[in-house]
């Protein structure tokens, strides 16, 4: 099942952004995200606003149709952001299953998307991909459609782990595919997941192993969260399946950074890992960086100069939302000062290049120091003058140090 | 012919010859006060139609609890052989708590019906009140309830009741409450084997409080039983033991409504107020007189309250601070047993340490602090009073375990309960276990029939105060029942067991125990806080420790990770409100040096479950 909606207010119909974050656009990287909510099977961890596609109906929303319906919304918010939008940096289409869809219809979006705000001369255009959907001729139609990049769902290397989070695809597509995305001229990067109840250490390295063996970019790895409403979830609850345990994590963690730094990986946001300043995805961190973003489709969340909102959970509800030209924001919040200035704080200290100081309130200032005591964070260097940044300790406790610097 | 009474005797000038004064003892449960009320129906003082369940408990909690916790007095006519009379109904509190108050309510009467359920045999406080009215020669009439139970035995209880009292079976009359059966012969029987009251009309008056309780609109209402001269409106009255003197407002019998009369004379029982604001300027025991024209001695029998088993309570929200100060002084008014003073605690913050009678009185004052003035406590383990005598010959009085004196102390004396318990004799080897578990020694034994058993022992009160009933009541399965009074103290090996947390000690958590069950408490305190205190960014071992001694020790390991792994879009609003959740929460951490221990840890640890001792560990 997918995952609630958070509370907020209610969406205008019209889709109408305050003045202010209109006039807001353009001072902080603009790019879009495409949502889209299609598996051919649902994973038992997976809490993402996604559908199989024997449980939606045929009217509304499908693979087929999905694109017009995608590509509605993309005029609705060129109406919305009004004539001075800026051109967009970055595209990621994530899922679900992007690669669900016909790769002429995923250009046909990104084309959309290019039409409506301009897409910027270096721009990074991302798609997920499952390494059992993806073929050469497949991904060489992206390619020459403008996309520059692939992240390709791998999780783990280890048969039983796969079998827990039940993945079905094929260990060895991964490498496939992988080829076949150089091949095409895109760049890679895999996604891992940690900590899958039954997933030894030892496994976890083999997963390492094979994910640097395959020269992908830029590597993300996750701890697994079992989430309500899922069915590992339920699983766990009945204690058929142990939880992932903290202290298991922190260590796969922690192997984690010692082998992708041995290959040549570094750090710059707490779950990401890329070989190169520029094989970062600048995509997700434009939302580590208060920047803004449109979020198309079903579910998707969108940022614009402080004001956040979200869209209808079902593709029916969404297609049907737009069909009658009706905004499909299902809610939204307009952020207070004091908020903007958590999550700038609950953000940037993900990153690398951490949190000037300068932007921290007085009272966070002055946690600096019993934070750097404390061996959490690194305090301004000659590399990062003025700025906060994480150890490797202080990362796997972010919260902790949110915490402290929000002074609470 | 109608039982009912056609003109009730006027207050005043009542003979005391046709005066019945009278109490019922009873157990709970067992229909005192549905006997009550159908008495006040038959006689028909309550109108049928405004007949509402036990009638005389006034307070939620009693009517809730089915207890009654403060006593009046009814006036009631009964007519026997065409002569009326007049039947005073005194309305004791049925907890051992309460022991003095019953005393003195006993103590304004010249008989007792001795109540007990046909279906469950005589209790242990029933007992013990039962000791204490033949004690003060009070005339006994013993009653089986609840004869229309299926489940009722009363033939084989009238036996028990029989060799108890003295009588023969047949003696015990058979009555229910709830029916109405056997109630008119009751009274009857009230009438013609309960002794008059006998007293000097011409004498200066003398009268005994046996209740006093405040109300919001009159002040406090005093009940007294007059057992010499008179007292009438308007003249000034003098309290014997505390000198005071105020004026007469106003007098009356209750029946059960207030009725304002022209004054009580010689035995006969009623009402005074005198418009003080606070039970304690008119205390149950004393003797009441004439201001012009004072008695020469008091009645006797009168003893200050004397708590028993103190608890810090503290509001959950420390800004409710004077909002329970308030409270307490309220209460305080109607509870001249109730006494506190301000205490502050490292881990709870400001609050109170409380005076209590016993754990229902604790409980109770809790109860109505929660309940009628909306706050939200934590009480602390309860303890008794201990004597610390130290070395250089002082002595020390200690009513809070932080109060027990570091180093080398002399002898220590606890408070030690004199305690009966009643129980089906399948459940003699049970009892024991346990009363030898709580260092109880045994005084004697006897059988008040074959199947039940009368078990005394001497117990130290502290060992009551940790559970000790609920521990009886699951080892008899239900079927003991037990009662306790003071009886004096005891030189004891006792010990202070402190919980350190990162080595600070948690002053709530401290705890003076035996020394035998030193371990048993710190390795149950140390093992429940482990489950209770979320781990924190350091290494916090948790200690028991006598003085600088560790005798049990558990560490919560630092917690390695707590940071959100995926943080995009959505994930973003879902963080900060996790963030803004957790600050609010904050407020409701308390720390302990560095550590942040939640309120809810301390309630936990707090609660009856702790306060089990070694006892449920085991399990």
């Amino acid at each position: 099942m997918p995952s609630a909606l958070p509370e907020g207010e209610p969406a205008p119909p019209s889709g109408e952004l305050p003045g202010y974050a209109v006039k807001a656009l353009g001072s902080a990287p603009f790019g879009v995200y495409v949502h889209v909510p299609f598996c051919s099977v649902r994973c038992g961890y997976c809490d993402f606003n996604t559908y199989t596609l024997t449980e939606l109906g045929v009217d509304g929303a499908s693979t087929g149709t999905y694109a017009d319906v995608a590509l509605r919304e993309i005029a609705l918010a060129t109406r919305v952001l009004g004539p001075n939008a800026p051109t967009v940096k970055s595209v990621f289409f994530g899922g679900g299953t992007p690669t669900l869809l016909a790769a002429s219809d995923l250009v046909r979006v990104l084309d959309g998307i290019r039409a409506a705000f301009g897409l910027a001369e270096d721009a990074e255009v991302t798609t997920e991909a499952n390494p059992d959907s993806v073929t050469l001729k497949f991904l060489q139609t992206l390619a020459t459609g403008g996309f520059t990049r692939v992240s390709m769902g791998m999780q783990s290397a280890v048969p039983h782990v796969l079998d827990t989070l039940e993945r079905t695809h094929d260990p060895d597509n991964v490498a496939t595919s992988v080829a076949a995305a150089k091949a095409a001229g895109l760049k890679v990067s895999v996604d891992l997941i940690y900590g899958t109840p039954g997933e030894s250490l030892p496994d976890w390295r083999t997963s390492l192993d094979a994910a640097i063996a395959l020269r992908p970019d830029h590597i993300s790895a996750y701890a697994l969260v079992v989430e309500e409403g899922t069915k590992l979830g339920a699983q766990v609850r009945r204690g058929q399946v142990p939880a992932p345990q903290d202290d298991d994590e922190a260590t796969k963690y922690e192997l984690a950074e010692q082998v992708l730094g041995a290959a040549g990986y570094s750090w710059y946001e707490v779950s990401n890992w890329a070989r190169t300043e520029a094989d970062r995805c600048r995509h997700n961190e434009g939302y580590w960086s208060d920047g803004d973003w449109w979020g198309v489709g079903p579910g998707a969340h969108s940022h614009v100069g402080g004001v956040r909102w979200w869209n209808v959970k079902h593709p029916n509800a969404f297609a049907a939302r737009l069909n009658a030209g009706v905004s499909p924001a299902a809610g939204r919040e307009l952020l207070t000062a004091d908020q903007r200035y958590d999550e700038r704080v609950l953000l940037a200290i993900r990153l690398v290049d951490g949190l000037p100081i300068d932007d921290l309130r007085p009272e966070g200032v002055t946690a600096v120091a019993g934070l750097i005591a404390d061996g959490l964070a690194d305090g301004p260097s000659a590399m990062r003058p003025r700025r906060v940044v994480l150890t490797l300790r202080g990362r796997l406790l972010a919260d902790t140090v949110v915490r402290r610097l929000l002074a609470f | 012919m109608s039982p009912m009474a056609r003109i009730a005797l006027e207050p005043h000038a009542t003979p005391p010859d046709l005066i019945r004064n009278f109490c019922i003892i009873a157990h709970i449960d067992h229909g005192k006060s549905t006997l009550a009320d159908r008495m006040l129906q038959i006689t028909g003082v309550v109108d049928p139609r405004a007949m509402r369940a036990q009638y005389l408990d006034r307070m939620d909690i009693e009517r809730e609890r089915g207890i009654t916790i403060k006593s009046q007095a009814v006036r009631m006519p009964w007519e026997v052989d065409e002569i009326t009379y007049c039947l005073n109904m005194i309305d004791t509190p049925g907890h051992v708590d309460f022991t003095y108050e019953v005393s003195r309510s006993l103590a304004a009467c010249e008989g007792a019906v001795l109540l007990v359920d046909a279906a469950q045999g005589i209790e242990a406080q029933t007992l013990a009140n039962l000791y204490l009215a033949m004690e003060n020669d009070l005339a006994i009439i013993p009653v089986l309830n609840k004869i229309d139970l299926p489940a009722a035995q009363p033939e084989k209880y009238a036996e028990e009741l029989a060799k108890l009292i003295g009588c023969q079976p047949e003696d015990c009359l058979k009555v229910s409450g709830k029916s109405g059966i056997g109630v008119e012969p009751l009274l009857n029987k009230i009438v013609r084997d309960l002794p008059a009251p006998v007293g000097d009309p011409d004498a200066p008056a003398r009268a005994m409080i046996f209740d006093s309780v405040y109300d919001t609109y009159r002040g406090v209402v005093t009940y007294v039983r007059v057992v010499d001269g008179n007292l009438n409106p308007r003249e000034r009255i003098l309290m014997m033991s505390t000198k005071a003197t105020h004026e007469l407002l106003e007098i009356g019998v209750i029946s059960p409504e207030p009725v304002v009369c022209k004054g009580l004379g010689v035995g006969e029982v009623g009402y005074l107020i005198t418009g003080v604001k606070d039970v304690r300027q008119s205390r149950v025991g004393d003797t009441v007189t004439n201001a012009s024209k004072p008695g020469a001695e008091d009645l006797g029998g009168y003893s200050d309250p004397k708590p028993m088993v103190f608890s810090g309570l503290y509001p959950i929200d420390g800004s409710d601070y004077p909002d329970l100060r308030d409270a307490l002084d309220r209460l305080k008014l109607n509870d001249a047993a109730l006494i506190y003073e301000p205490e502050t605690s490292v881990a709870l913050g400001f609050g109170f340490r409380v005076g209590f009678l016993g754990m229902l009185h604790l409980e109770i004052v809790r109860e109505r602090l929660e309940r009628e003035f909306d706050l939200d406590l934590i009480s602390t383990l309860p303890n008794v009073v201990y004597e610390v005598y130290l070395d250089d010959g002082k002595v020390i009085t200690v009513t809070n375990p932080s109060e027990f004196p570091a180093g080398k102390v002399g002898d220590i004396k606890e408070p030690v309960v004199r305690a009966t318990i009643l129980a089906p004799s399948e459940f003699i080897g049970a009892v024991m276990e346990l009363c030898q578990a709580r260092r109880g020694t045994l005084l004697g034994m006897d059988y008040l029939s074959e199947e039940r058993v009368e078990m005394r022992y001497t117990l130290p009160l502290a060992e009551i105060v940790f559970d000790f009933f609920d521990a009886l009541k699951s080892k008899t399965r239900g079927y003991a029942s037990l009662d306790y009074e003071p009886a004096g103290d005891q030189v004891a090996d006792l010990v202070k067991v402190d919980i350190l947390l990162q080595g600070e000690a948690v002053d709530a958590f401290s705890s003076i125990v035996h020394k035998d069950k030193a371990y048993a408490y710190g390795l149950m305190m140390v093992s429940k806080l482990r489950e209770l205190i979320p781990r924190q960014n350091f290494e916090v071992p948790i200690q028991a420790a006598i003085g600088a001694r560790i005798i049990a020790r558990e560490t919560i390991r630092a917690m390695r990770k707590d940071v959100l792994a995926k943080c995009y879009g959505g994930d973003i609003s879902r963080k900060r409100k996790l963030l803004e959740k957790q600050k609010v929460g904050k407020k409701r951490m308390k720390m302990v040096g560095r550590v942040e221990v939640p309120q809810e840890a301390f309630i936990a640890a707090l609660s009856n479950d702790a306060a089990s001792g070694g006892d449920r560990t085991k399990k």
